[in-house]
């Protein structure tokens, strides 16, 4: 029993990261504009994220308010990155594949270099921190819930559980959401009511950003102990998330759970007994997410109803 | 003549503007992290393999056999509306098929070779296959699953490695059999130039000939521009599709042949992506998606990635290429704004001065 608590528990750290770079993938495909820069966006954010971190976890801040300062940062940092991506995609009209694949280019690139420079020598940014609460007193004493919940987690967990909350009140319920669909739907008829479709879709893209910077930060704090200006493509799996997740948040969340129980396959292989007696490599298991998101998009992207005007230019003057 | 000149110039102006930011910004970078060295390595990156004589020159034709492959992979589905991010994926099929063929079969000289090529075209466009497929038939994002069969092949490529070319001493693939290995290019000594240079430089002549001047290189184009409309026309668009992805992955195949047929070459089993499938992106759009321009892209590419290794005695990052490339990438993808703002510069110039 302990054993699927456990890999439960460790399902959440993949899981957590998915769920909220989807969550801003899906803001800003929404209204319309794709964004495959989550990846670099990811890099980016935690790069600023943990470089911050590794400079202010001497000062004797608590673990978990460390925590909170490195994901406001990275947020920052991440919608301020992201607006190149959509002051060129949406102001400029560039292709929305092209500008995102410089930014992806150029993350892991400026991360390398300036970690470099600065440290004089290696590329990776290490911290000593460590974040995972091992259990929260009084709650974790709660039979089945506690351990589920609220044993060995991490803040992160609890606060995409919120922004999940938010975010589906946002698109579904606000007027702000409303508006957002309706430019990822029809433009040209948003715009015919008065809706300024270059400013929601700035902020949409800078909401993506911001949520994708944390995503970025919170992959390296829970995953490593060090920056490696890598995100293992999780901002591409995001995407692939939304797609079989029909843009959906519900859907999305699930789909997240699924992604992240995969993902942690490669490396809790070897202590479940059945999968140990298979005696398979452990890229065998690394490869799984992707196989597994290959086969469900063969099956669901028939289905799929993507936002009809994603990835077009807006162009007011066109019909 | 004349004006067929002017008109590639024309062409072409944007992707110069964008090159002069980009190494523009890649100085301003250098120069905030360390002034004094940056003015001789920023010189140094410039001029890339020209200082190193042969060796130099050498190394940058063989570093950009591969990327004029990729780029060419990426540039020909583009031609299709598709995006092949996938390069990578398809370049470690071909390069592991390559490898396989030339260290376990023993055929004769000259044809060993052959067939190792052959072998590696036919591992990419296997691989791109399966994204064709998807998406002509399941409408699957092609983005996301071409970069998901990139996971896929790093992966699969260390474990087939491991069981069965596999070097446990040294942690890598066997070296291949002599009779596998690319003849050398014979111009540059003391360099590893092979004839892959000459392959890239074949295969780009023959994509632009197979786009622009066969029924179905127009079919493919249709298809890219309009689906529909290329469907009414009785188009088979989702062979297109299919075909298009799938000798953009031979392209990208053959590239793992011509950077891995080479003496000494081995690949390692610790996890990578292979970057030339990701500067095979770089080259197709630095190149405006054509076919000849991803050749002088590739080679640009591999000229600045020579001078980034050099420049490495100033203690500067070869990172600083990619910082510059992303630059150029960026700026060319907004580059159909370029002339506006240029325009209204001169305006404002001519105000002033009238």
């Amino acid at each position: 029993m302990s054993l699927i608590y456990q890999l439960i528990q460790e399902t959440y750290i993949p899981a957590t990261v998915l769920l909220m770079v989807a969550l801003g993938g899906m803001f800003a495909e929404r209204s319309g504009v794709t964004n495959i820069a989550l990846e670099g966006i990811m890099i980016f954010g935690g790069f600023i994220g943990i470089g911050t971190l590794a400079l202010i976890e001497g000062s004797g801040i608590p673990p978990q308010l460390l925590l909170i300062i490195v994901l406001v940062v990275s947020a920052l940092f991440g919608a301020l990155y992201a607006m190149l991506h959509a002051y060129a995609s949406i102001q400029l009209k560039a292709n929305q594949i092209i500008s995102a694949t410089a930014l992806n280019l150029f993350a892991p690139a400026f991360a390398i270099y300036v970690a470099r420079l600065l440290q004089g020598g290696g590329s990776q940014i290490q911290f000593t921190t460590r974040f995972r609460i091992a259990e929260i007193p009084l709650l974790s004493q709660i039979p089945i819930i506690g351990d589920l919940f609220f044993t060995r987690v991490f803040i992160s967990f609890y606060i995409v559980i919120i922004l999940f909350f938010i975010a589906r009140y946002i698109l579904n319920k606000t007027q702000f959401g409303l508006r957002i669909n309706a430019m990822g739907e029809n433009p040209q008829a948003a715009d015919a009511l008065g809706i300024n479709i270059y400013k929601y879709r700035f902020i949409a893209v800078m909401i993506s950003g911001a949520l994708a910077g944390m995503g970025g930060s919170i992959f390296v704090i829970s995953s490593s102990t060090e920056y490696a200006a890598t995100v293992a493509g999780f901002g591409f799996l995001a995407i692939a998330l939304l797609i079989f997740g029909n843009w959906k948040p519900t859907y999305v969340l699930l789909g997240a759970l699924f992604f992240g129980f995969l993902r942690i396959l490669g490396s809790s292989y070897s202590v479940i007994p059945i999968l140990r007696d298979l005696d398979l490599d452990r890229e065998f298991y690394v490869m799984l997410p992707y196989v597994f998101t290959l086969i469900i998009l063969a099956f669901f992207s028939k289905n799929s109803r993507a936002p009809k005007a994603l990835g077009q230019v807006y162009d007011q003057g066109k019909r | 003549m004349k004006t067929q000149l002017k008109k590639v110039f024309e062409l072409a102006k944007p992707s110069f503007i964008a090159i002069a930011i980009g190494l523009f910004m890649g100085f301003l970078v250098m120069l905030a992290f360390n002034p004094a060295q940056s003015i001789p390595a920023f010189i140094q990156l410039i001029l890339g393999g020209l200082n190193q004589g042969s060796t130099g020159l050498g190394n940058t034709l063989y570093g950009a056999a591969p990327i004029i492959l990729t780029g060419l992979a990426v540039a020909f589905a583009f031609k299709t509306g598709l995006f092949n991010i996938g390069a990578s994926g398809q370049m470690m099929m071909g390069a592991y098929v390559s490898l396989h063929i030339g260290v376990l079969w023993e055929l004769p000289a000259g044809i060993h070779v052959i067939v190792a090529l052959l072998g590696g075209i036919l591992g990419g466009m296997i691989w791109g296959l399966i994204v064709g497929l998807l998406k002509a038939l399941r409408n699957v994002n092609e983005v996301v699953t071409s970069i998901m069969m990139n996971y896929i092949a790093a992966n699969l490529l260390i474990i087939l490695i491991r069981s069965n070319i596999y070097n446990a001493d040294a942690a890598r693939s066997s070296a291949i059999l002599p009779t596998a290995i690319l003849p050398s290019l014979g111009l540059f000594p003391n360099s590893t130039a092979n004839i892959g240079f000459g392959i890239a430089v074949l295969i780009a002549i023959l994509s632009h000939v197979i786009i622009h001047r066969t029924t179905l290189g127009f079919e493919l184009r249709a298809t890219g521009f309009s689906r529909d409309a290329a469907l009414y026309a009785g188009m088979n668009t989702k062979k297109n599709i299919m075909t298009s992805f799938t000798i953009a992955g031979g392209f990208a195949g053959l590239a793992g042949s011509v950077a891995y047929l080479v003496s000494g070459k081995t690949i390692s089993i610790a996890y990578t992506i292979f970057v030339e499938g990701f500067d095979g992106i770089s080259v197709a759009l630095l190149g405006l998606g054509e076919p000849i321009g991803a050749l002088l892209a590739g080679l640009f590419l591999s000229h600045l990635r020579q001078g980034g290794f050099y420049m490495q005695i100033y203690g500067f990052v070869p990172q600083v290429v990619d910082i510059i490339v992303s630059v150029i990438i960026y700026v060319s993808a907004i580059s159909a704004v370029l002339p506006k703002l240029f325009k209204l510069f001169k305006k404002k110039k001519h105000e002033v001065t009238s």
